[in-house]
């Protein structure tokens, strides 16, 4: 411990943080660190978006010519933006709200059972992307008018 | 019960994130719960929900209540969220600083006119 530490040392290597550039898109990502980083990526969505969904909330409320006006800007676009656009947004919004309740709920689960086996966490995450994805498809679909 | 101020001041160890952490579990328990309550009011409706039918929901006095509860909920629960991302990512104290405080500003000013929304009903 209190040896001196000889004057020429061999270059060791360093482990420093993950380069988001290089090495990135190398790390191949198990199952419940996609839900992981996608719970992440849902929720700053929302954040960003907040605005835009409370203006829906606020249309969708607060009269039946708002109410209108909101059925307007879905079908036939806002603004600059076309109907699909804005449908796409909203999808984006479902998928958003959708992966991060279920990814919140394998996290209350987990806290309630203590429920931390490695099987676990890799079945709970694979049942959270495939619900996540599967139910924002069924009702993209709906949004999207094909039923 | 551990000195938690002046020079005694425990810096490491328990309680550290303990709160936040409880909040960000008891307000999303919160909003999973109103969102199936939302959802079931939505199924229970006959026939197609047209204005009427949507903001007949919201128009209740305990859906106000709740709805109100949820908002602030959610101000809280999105704040130790965006904070943690700003904390995780953005180092220069600067930067971090004045995005923590954008996210306030954001944040609050959204949760105001959400709670304006739900007022005028």
């Amino acid at each position: 411990m209190t040896s001196p530490l000889p004057p020429t040392r061999a270059v060791r290597p360093e482990f420093r943080n993950i380069h988001a550039l290089r090495d990135l898109p190398s790390y191949r990502l198990p199952a419940a660190g996609w839900v992981s980083i996608l719970h992440r990526v849902s929720g700053a969505l929302m954040f960003v978006l907040m605005p835009f969904i409370i203006w829906m909330f606020d249309k969708s409320v607060s009269s039946e010519i708002s109410f209108a006006k909101l059925v307007r800007a879905l079908n036939a676009g806002i603004g600059l933006a076309p109907g699909w656009f804005v449908k796409l947004v909203v999808l984006a919004i479902l998928w958003a709200y959708l992966h991060h309740s279920i990814a919140g709920l394998r996290h209350l689960w987990m806290d309630i059972n203590h429920a931390v086996s490695k099987e676990f966490g890799r079945s709970s995450a694979l049942v959270t992307l495939v619900l996540g994805t599967g139910l924002t498809l069924v009702l993209g679909l709906k949004l999207f008018g094909v039923y | 019960m551990a000195v938690n101020y002046g020079s005694k001041r425990s810096v490491v160890g328990a309680h550290y994130g303990l709160r936040d952490w409880l909040a960000q579990r008891v307000t999303a328990a919160l909003m999973a719960l109103f969102t199936l309550i939302v959802l079931l009011q939505v199924l229970v409706t006959k026939g197609p929900v047209g204005y009427d039918q949507w903001a007949g929901i919201f128009a209740a006095q305990w859906m106000k209540f709740l709805t109100f509860t949820v908002i602030v909920a959610m101000l809280w629960h999105v704040w130790v969220g965006v904070r943690d991302i700003w904390m995780d990512y953005v180092k220069p104290v600067a930067i971090r600083l004045s995005l923590q405080v954008f996210s306030i500003v954001w944040l609050v000013g959204c949760a105001g006119w959400a709670i304006q929304v739900l007022w005028r009903l």
